[in-house]
């Protein structure tokens, strides 16, 4: 017999399996940081898929080529700054413990 | 002109600003103040040791050769950074929680505190970098050339400069890298000094990038139109080259031991990584800019046949721009310098942890006691390692002939170093990767390293032609440049692809095939969960450490004051009272491990304590030995156990004995004082008559007669008291002779009732019933007839009843004879009936006169002859059983 206090209390042992929205949103953006690299990757393997200028005349100019590695490379260190920043602000809304600590894998 | 001599005193100059910036920084640290110095600018800055003289000069040569596969270099590093969440967060936490000193460290520690991986790596580490050391060699040496050139003094020869610069650089890393040995081995001033650098050159390369587009080439428009312009203006990159150096790239940059110096040794805080992530990219991209237009610009103004690596300083040069040159100049010494000394730190900690120290220790019979101070043993043992090291460079340069391009020279140390890459990885997320796994893994991918691009790089025919030609011994499928027979890849391709790949492949093989050591187990579970338990690593069991010792030795290696510190903060930790030496628990062992690798490295500190506590890490033999010992300890407290128990068993005994003779001896007095009592009433009435008799005259006849009759009558009470004393005694002492016969019950029980009824009228009557008293008995019928007697005597006194009426009736029950004797009166009160058979025991009044000896002697009877005597209550009146042992059965015993 569980007297209605007993029903109240949670289990302390067992995790929720839906989190609270902020924990969820923090998740999200782990795997964000976690997908960033594979998006770099993609990105700066495309340039291979450019038509060559060994058989003529049809290549793509350096300068072009300059942007666009330059491009991708600036929106990663843009997305890397607004992860960054969106860590600190989630973790300095937690409290005091290093965020480190409190993220999970 | 700028001279030579005024570039040597910029150097020397420059020099001295950064051992003063070292110097402010490591004393702003030592008071406290300076939290900038932590900062994560300071960190970002500081991982700009990837950018060596390699890039700042060797870039744009590189850009001038191939067009954009320079930036493969710096998009590997970026997409690390990027992506720190997966990897580098995990590699600071753990090097932090196993206070790791270098890479060489963290491998030996998480393969189970190995030295022999550790010695590998180590190996490994230094021939990887001993080209790249000739690299910044060479290009200080070039970079001095260029001014010499223009130099009208005309003093400059290459060779002896070289020496003069390496010389120089070593120098100037043994005074900066080892001038202190830290317990964390984080170097505050270094890393300051190299910040220092990093905005040096930045700034150098920028102010040259600039003056290339807008001094030179107009603008950003026509600059771009210069690039599509000029013999790179195209795109035009192998792909094979562009992926693998872009992987190449980021696998050297997490194993680079200077970039591990600086990336997860030097780390103060997790967080920095945030900042890094994408302060360090963007740091990468800004160097990178200019790379592409300077190529360019120097191309076009350049005459033909220039060299390409030196774009940086002669387009400023040739444009007039002494002060730029200069300043170009300061910036590609700082490239160099600070990697060298990074480098130099880095290696001289990984040779003198893991070569030298294990070595010296093992020539000391006992490390915990040698004489001498460790810590200048240590520092000896960087310092002579920078100055080898150092050498190692310049003999590889001179055995190169410096002729190489710088681009790949610093490929084919990076192509060395990432062989660590697997054991890396594989030791950091897969707990089933054992240390024969790294051993073999590493030792197939730096041979095949060694083999396909080492040697065949060294311009000093150290292999011969025929073997590149045509493979050893005339096999073609093992040519150092076309492995297996596949022919036409690029040599470094080929290279990273084939060692990494049979690395890999090596190290996964040797791990499923291999078992791992305890220690390696505990320590894999340690790496790999590295964020469910950032905290110790395992146990000592250290108690037979002498903390005494401990400190001794940990003297020899923090130095006097922190060692004591240290001290005194576990003491007060485990007892809350400093001043005295902690106690040698395992934790506190395991901290001070960890503080002493911070100096010598993991598996060094590991030996050194070990030796001390008595190499009592867990191992599978300690825990059996523990286990045999407490068995033994459990075997031998049983024992004792069972031992103390008897003692107490015994005590027990004989306290219940001393209760029984003090009991006794109370009984006795008790007796003796009831004996005379007894005597004395008697005694006294005889007294009294005889003195009648005596003193009265006149006496009538009668009266005389009647005198002397209680006279006789207290004599024959006296004589009777003294029968039954007597025969009590005898009874009691054991000495009584029994005069065993045959006979029946019924002819017992009838003398007794017609000795005991005599004379005093019948008043009482007697119910038998005779025909069970036929029961044949073997034993002193004299005796036995004796207690019957006095059962018959004491109901005919004692019996309150009007009609007294005693009922004998005899049984047989359970090979036993029962004769219960029930008469009808009032009985025995119940208190007491537990004294009623001690001596003197007296019911009631003392009416009869009797002594209160009978039931006594009965029972003493009883005993003799094998029965017993009870009282039976409940039965209406005073009740008595006497139980008698069968006559067959004692003949048939």
């Amino acid at each position: 017999m569980t007297s209605p206090d007993d029903e109240q209390q949670p289990t302390p042992t067992r995790p929720s399996v839906f989190l609270e929205r902020q924990s969820y949103r923090r998740r999200r953006l782990a795997d964000a940081a976690r997908l960033l690299p594979f998006l770099g990757a993609v990105m700066l393997a495309l340039p291979l898929l450019w038509p060559d200028d060994s058989g003529g005349s049809g290549g793509v100019p350096l300068s072009s080529a300059i942007f666009y590695i330059f491009a991708c490379w600036g929106v990663l260190i843009l997305i890397a700054v607004i992860f960054g920043i969106a860590a600190r602000r989630l973790s300095a809304r937690d409290g005091s413990a290093p965020e480190a600590d409190q993220w999970p894998r | 002109m700028a001279t030579l001599n005024v570039l040597i005193l910029v150097c020397l100059g420059y020099v001295v600003l950064l051992f003063g910036v070292a110097f402010a920084a490591d004393r702003m640290a030592a008071v406290g103040k300076g939290r900038w110095l932590r900062s994560p600018l300071i960190y970002t800055l500081s991982l700009s040791i990837y950018c060596t003289a390699w890039t700042f000069y060797g870039a744009v040569g590189n850009a001038a050769r191939s067009g954009l596969e320079f930036v493969t270099i710096y998009l590997g590093p970026t997409l690390v950074m990027v992506g720190w969440w997966w990897g580098l967060r995990k590699l600071v936490r753990v090097a932090r929680s196993q206070r790791v000193t270098s890479i060489a460290d963290l491998i030996s520690s998480r393969y189970g505190k190995s030295n022999t991986l550790a010695v590998c790596v180590t190996i490994l580490a230094v021939l990887g970098g001993t080209p790249y050391i000739a690299l910044q060699l060479q290009s200080i040496t070039l970079s001095f050339s260029i001014f010499a050139e223009a130099d009208p003094t005309g003093l400059y020869r290459e060779g002896s400069s070289v020496f003069w610069v390496a010389t120089g650089l070593a120098l100037f890393a043994i005074l900066f890298g080892t001038r202190n040995l830290d317990a964390n081995e984080r170097h505050h001033g270094v890393v300051t000094a190299i910040a220092l650098e990093a905005v040096v050159k930045l700034v150098a390369l920028l102010a040259v990038g600039i003056f290339v587009v807008w001094g030179i080439a107009g603008g950003l428009g026509p600059m771009m139109d210069r690039i599509d312009a000029s013999e790179i203006g195209q795109w035009n990159v192998d792909a094979s080259r562009w992926t693998t150096f872009i992987f190449l790239s980021a696998a050297a940059f997490v194993c680079l031991p200077r970039m591990f110096q600086v990336m997860v040794v030097e780390n103060d805080d997790e967080s920095h990584l945030r900042t890094a992530a994408w302060a360090f990219p963007l740091y990468l991209l800004l160097m990178s800019l200019f790379v592409v237009p300077i190529a360019v610009v120097g191309l076009d103004l350049l005459p033909e046949g220039s060299n390409p690596d030196l774009f940086v300083l002669t387009v400023p040069l040739s444009q007039g721009n002494d002060g730029l040159a200069v300043l170009s100049f300061i910036g590609g010494f700082s490239s160099a310098t600070s990697m060298v000394i990074v480098t130099a730190m880095a290696l001289s900690t990984m040779v003198s942890n893991h070569v030298v120290m294990p070595i010296w220790l093992n020539t000391q019979d006992r490390p915990g006691a040698v004489s001498g101070d460790v810590r200048t043993i240590v520092l000896l043992a960087r310092r002579v390692s920078i100055a080898a090291i150092m050498a190692l460079g310049y003999f590889y340069y001179s055995l190169s002939g410096g002729g190489a391009a710088l681009a790949s020279i610093g490929l084919v140390a990076f192509a060395g170093i990432s062989q660590i890459l697997p054991a890396l990885v594989g030791g950091l997320f897969w707990r089933g990767a054992t240390r024969t796994g790294a051993l073999v893994g590493l030792s197939v991918g730096f041979g095949l390293w060694i083999y396909t691009l080492l040697l065949p790089g060294m311009d000093g025919g150290i292999i011969p032609h025929s073997v590149i030609e045509h493979g050893p011994f005339g096999w073609g499928w093992l040519r150092p440049q076309a492995l297996f027979g596949i022919e036409g890849i690029d040599p470094m391709v080929h290279t990273v692809m084939w060692s990494l790949l049979l690395n890999t492949i090596a190290f996964c093989v040797a791990s499923l095939l291999s078992f791992p050591s305890p220690l390696e187990r505990l320590q894999g579970a340690q790496f790999v969960n590295v964020f469910d338990h950032s905290v110790a690593p395992r146990g000592w069991t250290g108690s037979v450490a002498q903390s005494e010792d401990l400190m001794i030795m940990t003297q020899r290696i923090l130095g006097p004051t922190p060692t004591q510190e240290f001290f005194q903060a576990e003491a007060a930790r485990q007892n809350g009272r400093p001043g005295r030496l902690p106690e040698p628990t395992p934790g506190f062992l395991q901290r001070l491990e960890r503080e002493l690798s911070g100096s010598v490295g993991a598996a060094t500190a590991h030996a050194m304590i070990g030796q001390i506590v008595g190499g009592a890490s867990v191992s599978v033999e300690d825990l059996l030995a523990v286990a045999d010992e407490s068995a033994q300890m459990l075997e031998y407290s049983s024992q004792l156990e069972a031992k103390s128990a008897e003692l107490s068993r015994t005590a027990r005994q004989l306290r219940e004995a001393n209760a029984k003779l003090t009991q006794v001896s109370m009984q006795k007095d008790a007796f003796l004082g009831q004996v005379s009592h007894e005597l004395r009433t008697p005694m006294t009435s005889i007294r009294a008559f005889s003195e009648i008799m005596r003193d009265t005259d006149g006496l009538s006849a009668d009266e005389q007669i009647r005198y002397a009759a209680i006279i006789h009558d207290e004599a024959l009470r006296l004589t009777r008291l003294l029968d039954d004393l007597l025969d009590l005694s005898v009874l009691e002492s054991g000495q009584v002779s029994l005069n065993m016969g045959d006979g029946t019950l019924r002819a017992v029980l009838d003398r007794a009732v017609s000795s005991a009824l005599t004379g005093d009228g019948a008043k009482l009557q007697l119910r038998r019933t005779r025909a069970s008293e036929r029961i044949a008995l073997h034993t002193d019928l004299d005796r036995l007839g004796q207690v019957f007697i006095n059962l018959i005597s004491n109901a005919q006194k004692y019996c309150d009843a009007a009609e007294p009426v005693l009922t004998i009736s005899a049984h047989d029950v359970g090979g036993q004879v029962v004769v219960d004797f029930i008469d009808n009166g009032s009985g025995i009160p119940p208190e007491a009936q537990s004294v009623v058979f001690e001596k003197f025991a007296r019911v009631g009044s003392d009416k009869a006169g009797g002594a209160g000896l009978g039931l006594a002697i009965c029972r003493e009877i009883m005993q003799r002859l094998g029965g017993e005597i009870a009282y039976l209550p409940g039965q209406g009146g005073a009740a008595f059983r006497i139980s008698l042992p069968l006559a067959y059965q004692q003949a048939a015993q």
